[in-house]
């Protein structure tokens, strides 16, 4: 089953880079430059995460390339989304109609997320997401052609983490949900994972976006008596809900609480006596293999902290799109984007990745625990990884998906795609 | 047994909390009213200047190894002695002034000490541990009360009274309240009024700093956690009736319970049930549950 899906898909990645091929004559480096442009959130609520640190780790990128692709240079130019929507799409547009941009990355907040995708599909430029957790993004919105989501999406956050704690047996769910779009789509897969694997929900609460108070909901999910409380938030409501967990006695109590999207920056924030037990998935991890333990080493030398999954999804991006500008040996954003879907995806980022048709770059994902105070050695060494998640099964299937581009392109690419697969993913190797 | 359609340990258990959150509200609309009643100033920088309060105790700690509870009285003091600071070489030039040049004057601060905080210290927040002596909690039946929020309440309560006594029955407080209704009389008397004014946006300020310590332990202490609490804080002020001492402290742990009790019933208007009360309030009561009408 697993090898046809993987047949399917080559063999739809090398029909996409066929008809690529054969529709477009112009080819070359437009400007004598490839200009990539962050858009991400440089002062707000994810800043810490994202914001300077990813142009810290775009550049890492650059200079792994040489700062150039064949005598072309490559440049970073960086903006404030200001996690509102109309502020990025302007930004982009501008972009787009006036710097001739090439590649566009950012986006770690969904409502931006999905502008922006909209926006550079219209004017054919290339554009990857880092931190936009919604999985419409390769959904009813993807962008399949010139739209990319790479470090994670709310399938792969909720699933790993839901379907690991109800095989251990943590059968009843109360979940405290953010009270909006990202908050609901987190907690309605999550609810979908717990309920398909034999668990059940007995409650959920939505608490107002944000809130510094969750005493009364704890409350609520004490009294509902179930086993886990699934926090479907983020940031600094995360933070402080699990705070108060512990203060409210939930963890002592024997409830578990399952965060269901945590970044190491609200761990380091939060300390390990608060967060230490805490289950998640994360689609990186500093410390996860030597790769990752090596790139990190490069990245804290220069910031000063560890990177968080975001910040090392803008290197994997930013450096997969330039190997791929540089093998297709044009910055045009759709043929670009058809190399990348013929290229496996492994850095000091990405284990076992791949660039699905719609648009998803599919790689492992990994259930971590966070360490007791204990057991860490120091500062940034806050996880145990459980295991992996193989992509496959972290990420929704594009048959099960929305994206309308995609299952076409897969349906067509099918039957003739079949023959080469071989010798593409030969290629490819 | 059942209250209103929900288990009575549930109903109770959420009034409690309510009251827990009161008292961060009537500590701070406190301040907020003193400084409007004396001053005349429409002090926007209140929630920054609370924030401040808590990166204060957190420093002491992080910085100097001083605990939670010389914190509890060393921050509100750095921190009033600043906001005197403030008062003296920033308020003061445009007391004469409109109004509205005060109220955009603290607002611009509020919103470069926040901007300063977030450059340094980032968004995501820092930790303060709660001290031992407050750790755990008790089991009161209907639900687990952390020592460290029933040590809130009492905190809240002594503080408020003391302000109140101090403002209401004491000499000083008397001559206060009459600087502010003729300050050329009082002056008469031979009383430092400049000064009397200083001192008091100082004291509203160090009201500010206190909540910011006893939040510390509780919500990560983070350069924008005043600005997440001000605005409810304002309204709060204007249910209390502008100035006044008595309605910002009641007030406060009134609309802490209103929001709990929300939060059982339709969690989703928790963060909104302020303002619907101020807005029935204004048109009830225009002046405020406690303001003299005019």
């Amino acid at each position: 089953m697993k090898l046809t899906k993987t047949l399917l898909l080559t063999g739809a990645a090398s029909m996409l880079a066929l008809s690529a091929n054969a529709q477009d004559s112009g080819s070359g480096i437009s400007d004598d430059t490839i200009k990539i442009g962050l858009i991400a959130d440089m002062s707000g609520p994810y800043s810490a995460l994202d914001g300077a640190g990813s142009e810290a780790a775009i550049r890492m990128a650059i200079e792994e390339m040489g700062g150039e692709i064949d005598g072309k240079k490559i440049t970073l130019q960086t903006a404030d989304h200001q996690s509102k929507a109309d502020i990025g799409s302007n930004i982009a547009r501008q972009w787009a109609d006036q710097d001739n941009i090439d590649l566009i990355l950012g986006g770690a907040n969904s409502g931006v997320g999905i502008a922006l995708q909209e926006i550079t599909s219209e004017k054919g430029v290339a554009y990857i997401n880092n931190g936009g957790a919604t999985n419409a993004l390769t959904n009813e919105n993807c962008a399949p052609e010139t739209g990319l989501h790479w470090t994670y999406d709310t399938d792969a956050l909720a699933n790993g983490t839901a379907v690991a704690m109800v095989k251990e047996g943590n059968q009843s769910w109360f979940f405290i949900t953010a009270d909006y779009t990202f908050g609901h789509n987190l907690k309605n897969t999550a609810a979908n994972a717990v309920q398909e694997n034999g668990g059940e929900v007995v409650g959920e609460v939505s608490a107002p976006f944000p809130t510094q108070d969750f005493s009364s909901f704890l409350l609520q999910a004490q009294g509902s008596g179930a086993q886990v409380v699934g926090l479907a938030n983020a940031g600094t409501d995360t933070q402080n809900a699990v705070k108060q967990a512990q203060e409210f006695g939930l963890t002592q109590a024997g409830q578990k609480l399952a965060s269901l999207l945590l970044f190491i920056t609200d761990v380091d924030a939060l300390g390990l006596d608060a967060a230490q037990g805490l289950t998640l998935t994360t689609g990186f991890y500093w410390d996860q293999d030597d790769k990752a333990r090596e790139w990190s080493a490069k990245y804290e030398e220069r910031t000063g902290a560890k990177p968080s999954m975001v910040q090392a999804g803008m290197y994997s991006s930013a450096l997969n799109y330039l190997k791929a500008v540089k093998e297709a040996g044009t910055d045009d954003a759709k043929k670009v984007v058809a190399q990348l879907k013929t290229m496996p995806i492994e850095d000091a980022f990405a284990r076992n990745g791949k660039v699905r048709a719609d648009g998803l770059m599919e790689h492992d994902m990994f259930l971590a625990q966070v360490k007791t105070p204990e057991e860490s050695s120091g500062k940034w060494d806050y996880y145990n990884i459980i295991r992996t998640i193989p992509g496959a099964d972290a990420f929704q299937s594009i048959e099960d998906g929305k994206c309308e581009a995609a299952k076409t392109a897969m349906a067509e690419g099918g039957a003739s795609g079949a023959s080469g697969t071989e010798s593409t993913s030969g290629q490819a190797q | 047994m059942d209250f209103l359609g929900v288990p009575f340990p549930v109903f109770a258990g959420q009034l409690l909390i309510g009251l827990i959150n009161g008292a961060f509200y009537a500590v701070l609309s406190l301040g907020l009213a003193l400084i409007f009643g004396l001053l005349n100033i429409v002090n926007f920088a209140h929630g920054a200047l609370y924030m401040v309060g808590a990166f204060v105790a957190f420093l002491l700690l992080d910085v100097l190894g001083i605990g939670y509870w010389p914190a509890l009285v060393l921050s509100p003091i750095i921190v009033g002695v600043f906001g005197m600071a403030i008062e003296r070489f920033l308020l003061r030039p445009i007391a004469d002034l409109d109004h509205l040049y005060g109220l955009l004057l603290t607002f611009g601060l509020a919103l470069l000490i926040e901007g300063l905080f977030r450059q340094v210290y980032g968004v995501s927040g820092e930790t303060y541990a709660i001290p031992a002596a407050l750790q755990g909690g008790f089991n009161l039946g209907f639900m687990f009360l952390p020592t460290y929020r029933a040590w809130v309440i009492v905190a809240a309560v002594v503080v408020c009274g003391a302000t109140w006594f101090l403002i209401e029955q004491t000499r000083l407080g008397a001559t206060m309240r009459a600087a502010v209704e003729n300050a050329d009389l009082v002056r008469a008397f031979g009383v430092n009024v400049p000064l009397l004014v200083t001192l008091t946006y100082g004291l509203g300020v160090a009201l500010a700093a206190f909540a910011g310590v006893l939040a510390a332990p509780i919500y990560s202490v983070n350069p924008l956690m005043g600005s997440n609490i001000i605005i409810v804080v304002f309204a709060i002020v204007v249910i209390g009736g502008l100035g006044s001492i008595k309605g910002a402290i009641l007030s406060g742990f009134l609309l802490g319970i209103a929001e709990g009790v929300t939060r059982v019933y339709y969690p989703e208007a928790s963060n909104i049930i302020i303002f619907v009360v101020m807005a029935v309030v204004l048109i009830v009561r225009p002046a405020g549950l406690f303001g003299k009408t005019a």
